[in-house]
């Protein structure tokens, strides 16, 4: 009797070419935790974007089953310089947007995707990692150096459960990991590629409305983990701000919950019920503003915090 | 996929009594899209809820998703009503309720999972002004700056330009009439007024009598040239139908109902859609006798020809399904639509302005002229 292996298909195990070939075909439908994603594409940029930065997500058959959202991002000629447009399911949420953008608009898109149709969970702007079983939210405006941040803390040891999203369950608590790759933006894309040289990054897009843009894959291990939901220790609020030196104030209860509710997307939808819920999350987490000038001392103060709990 | 088979799929997720625990993965993925493409994803995931059916895991955080998103609309609604009810009732204008705001204010099983985006009331024409300045008063103004539009509205169509919320953004489409003054069919909307049944637990707020929302729902279907959301549309008629037709002669109202207003013929297509799509079960012979009122003979090949076109044109646009026809169908129906909206020499004058701007100021926030 033969034992028969279950090999799991990724991404890197389907050539740039053929990628594209799919990718201007029937698509490709790729496990993207907790969601599955099929994805069409006549772009190059996007095939390259996909080969490295999804390198290791699990490539499921387009034939059977069922996928949460059937995106695209397909180029349209107008009058002048071609453009691309983003589609879920033939509906386009937004204006057409350079081609050279064209990855980009598929990561902002799979963001519209979670942020208009997942109501199960409360879904706030922040980004949120895993160290030692405890998670911390890390919710900043624009600029304020969030995605920094929260890529050097995976580059230390953090577990990446998402640069932009958190799923927050309104029962439990718990937040459920997205595992897409972080959103790095003008100065941080250089300040990262020289901290971490052996990173993935995928290509990059400049003149957008956020300035430059560049990704970076998530870590084999937050991959690895992408299951596995986590219970939020802390909220810190971070702030780079030069020849600053350290700063950590304790954050009231009051003035976390009213800043973390301005990052909720939908907290209209959970109404009274979501309401309470981040309220019992207040009661569970210290939160902090943070700010800082130099990452390592801000990584060390973040470290602490784990050893200390 | 074969060609219609992704609709069958549909359809039968949204008669009653359908198994949903028989669909596989691969067929709710087609169910998914196809009902967020008509609107209808709350609506099916109410009757899952309702029946208790099991859903694969992968599902059902979608229909729970789907679910809450309703229900805040409906709660949204409820509590936008309560102040429209008040700010009307103190102007002293008596108001009508209507389509999804009706169905959810009064509990209907079509309120069940319907998505509602606009607010649809209804007032006499002699106190349209003094509804207006009342909702203006109490922050609702008319988000249309466009002089055409605003003349459009307001010298041709039944409802006046749509009026927003300056703080909350709910959208009011004030309505004098359910069809246009200059139609084919003249309505005269005092009698509907007059029959409305007030809604407990308002000041002044009434819904159309059973017989006038099922012919408004009907006419609505089978005037408005635009069917983005047409499925929707045959859905909400079902599901009038089946829980009026609990009452005693309810039919028999109905029918004396349609003839009165001269709507047996809109009834009676709108109910042939039904049929077709939803199994809609009406009285033996009941439909040919309502088409033998009409005046009209159902075999025509003017009748023929038109439920052909709406028989396409009504399922959601959707690359799954393959729809040849539906185009061609959907610009017959848009015209119709206009045709029977207004008098020849006034309808080209305005498609041809339409046309006009339509070629140069592309993309520009469009109302639905």
């Amino acid at each position: 009797m033969s034992v028969s292996v279950i090999t799991v298909r990724r991404l890197k195990d389907i050539s740039l070419p053929d990628l594209g070939r799919q990718l201007r075909g029937v698509g490709v439908r790729l496990r993207v935790s907790p969601f599955v994603v099929t994805i069409r594409s006549d772009i190059p940029v996007v095939a390259e974007g996909l080969s490295v930065l999804y390198a290791n997500h699990e490539v499921l058959s387009v034939a059977e089953g069922f996928s949460d959202f059937h995106v695209a991002v397909i180029s349209r000629r107008g009058w002048g310089r071609s453009k691309c447009v983003f589609q879920m399911d033939g509906v386009e949420p937004f204006t057409p947007l350079a081609i050279n953008e064209a990855f980009a608009f598929l990561e902002w898109g799979l963001n519209w995707c979670v942020t208009s149709q997942c109501h199960q969970w409360i879904t706030l702007h922040a980004a949120v990692l895993e160290r030692g079983g405890r998670a911390v939210l890390l919710p900043a405006p624009p600029g304020s150096g969030k995605s920094t941040f929260c890529a050097a803390l995976m580059m230390d040891g953090w577990r990446l459960l998402s640069d932009e999203m958190v799923l927050l369950d309104p029962k439990t608590l718990l937040v459920t990991p997205s595992v897409r790759p972080i959103s790095l933006k003008n100065r941080s894309i250089d300040l990262m590629k020289e901290r971490a040289p052996q990173g993935r990054f995928g290509p990059v897009a400049r003149d957008t409305l956020k300035g430059t843009v560049c990704h970076l894959a998530i870590s084999d291990e937050s991959l690895e983990k992408a299951d596995t939901p986590a219970t939020p220790a802390w909220i810190v609020f971070p702030r780079y701000q030069r020849d600053a030196g350290l700063s950590v104030e304790p954050r009231g209860r009051a003035s976390a919950l009213a800043e973390l509710f301005s990052n909720c997307f939908n907290h209209q939808v959970h109404g009274r019920e979501g309401f309470r819920a981040m309220v019992r999350l207040m009661a569970q987490v210290k939160a902090f503003d943070l700010v800082y000038d130099d990452l390592e001392a801000a990584l060390s103060w973040m470290a602490a915090q784990v050893d200390a709990a | 996929m074969k060609e219609g088979q992704g609709l069958d799929i549909l359809l039968l997720a949204l008669k009653p009594g359908a198994d949903y625990a028989a669909f596989d993965e691969a067929e709710w993925d087609v169910l998914l899209r196809l009902a967020r493409a008509s609107d209808m994803l709350a609506r099916i995931a109410q009757r899952t809820c309702a029946c208790s059916a099991t859903v694969p895991a992968c599902i059902a955080p979608h229909l729970l998703s789907a679910r809450r998103l309703a229900e805040r609309q409906h709660r949204e609604l409820e509590l936008e009503l309560k102040v429209i009810d008040r700010v009307l009732s103190e102007a002293g204008v008596p108001v009508a309720v209507l389509k999804g705001t009706a169905y959810v204010l009064a509990g209907l099983d079509a309120a069940a999972g319907r998505m509602v985006s606009d607010i649809d009331l209804m007032v006499p024409a002699d106190l349209l002004p003094r509804a207006e300045t009342a909702l203006m008063m109490a922050g609702w103004i008319s988000a249309n700056r466009d002089a055409y539009d605003q003349r459009y509205y307001r010298t041709w169509m039944h409802e006046i330009p749509p009026m927003q919320h300056i703080n909350r953004g709910t959208v009011i489409d004030l309505h004098h009439n359910i069809l246009p003054p200059t139609g084919r069919i003249k309505l005269d909307a005092s009698r509907l007024m007059d029959s409305a049944v007030p809604l407990p637990g308002f000041l002044g707020l009434r819904v159309l009598a059973p017989h006038d929302m099922v012919l408004h729902s009907a006419a609505h279907l089978t005037h408005e040239g635009e069917l983005d959301t047409g499925l929707r549309g045959v859905a909400d008629l079902d599901a009038l139908i089946r829980e009026f037709s609990r009452q005693a002669a309810f039919f028999d109202q109905l029918f004396v109902r349609a003839v009165e207003l001269k709507l047996a013929l809109s009834l009676y297509q709108a109910l042939r859609l039904a049929q077709h799509f939803l199994s809609t079960p009406l009285p033996q012979g009941w439909l040919e006798q309502l088409a033998a009122a009409s005046g009209c003979d159902p075999g025509a090949v003017r009748q023929v020809f038109l439920g052909r076109c709406w028989e396409a044109a009504v399922p959601p646009k959707h690359s799954m399904l393959r729809q040849r026809f539906a185009p061609v169908a959907r610009s017959i129906l848009y015209l119709r639509g206009h045709w029977l909206r207004m008098p020849p020499g006034l309808l080209v004058r305005h498609l041809s302005r339409k046309a006009v701007r339509a070629v140069f100021v592309s993309g520009e926030g469009r109302e639905k002229t």
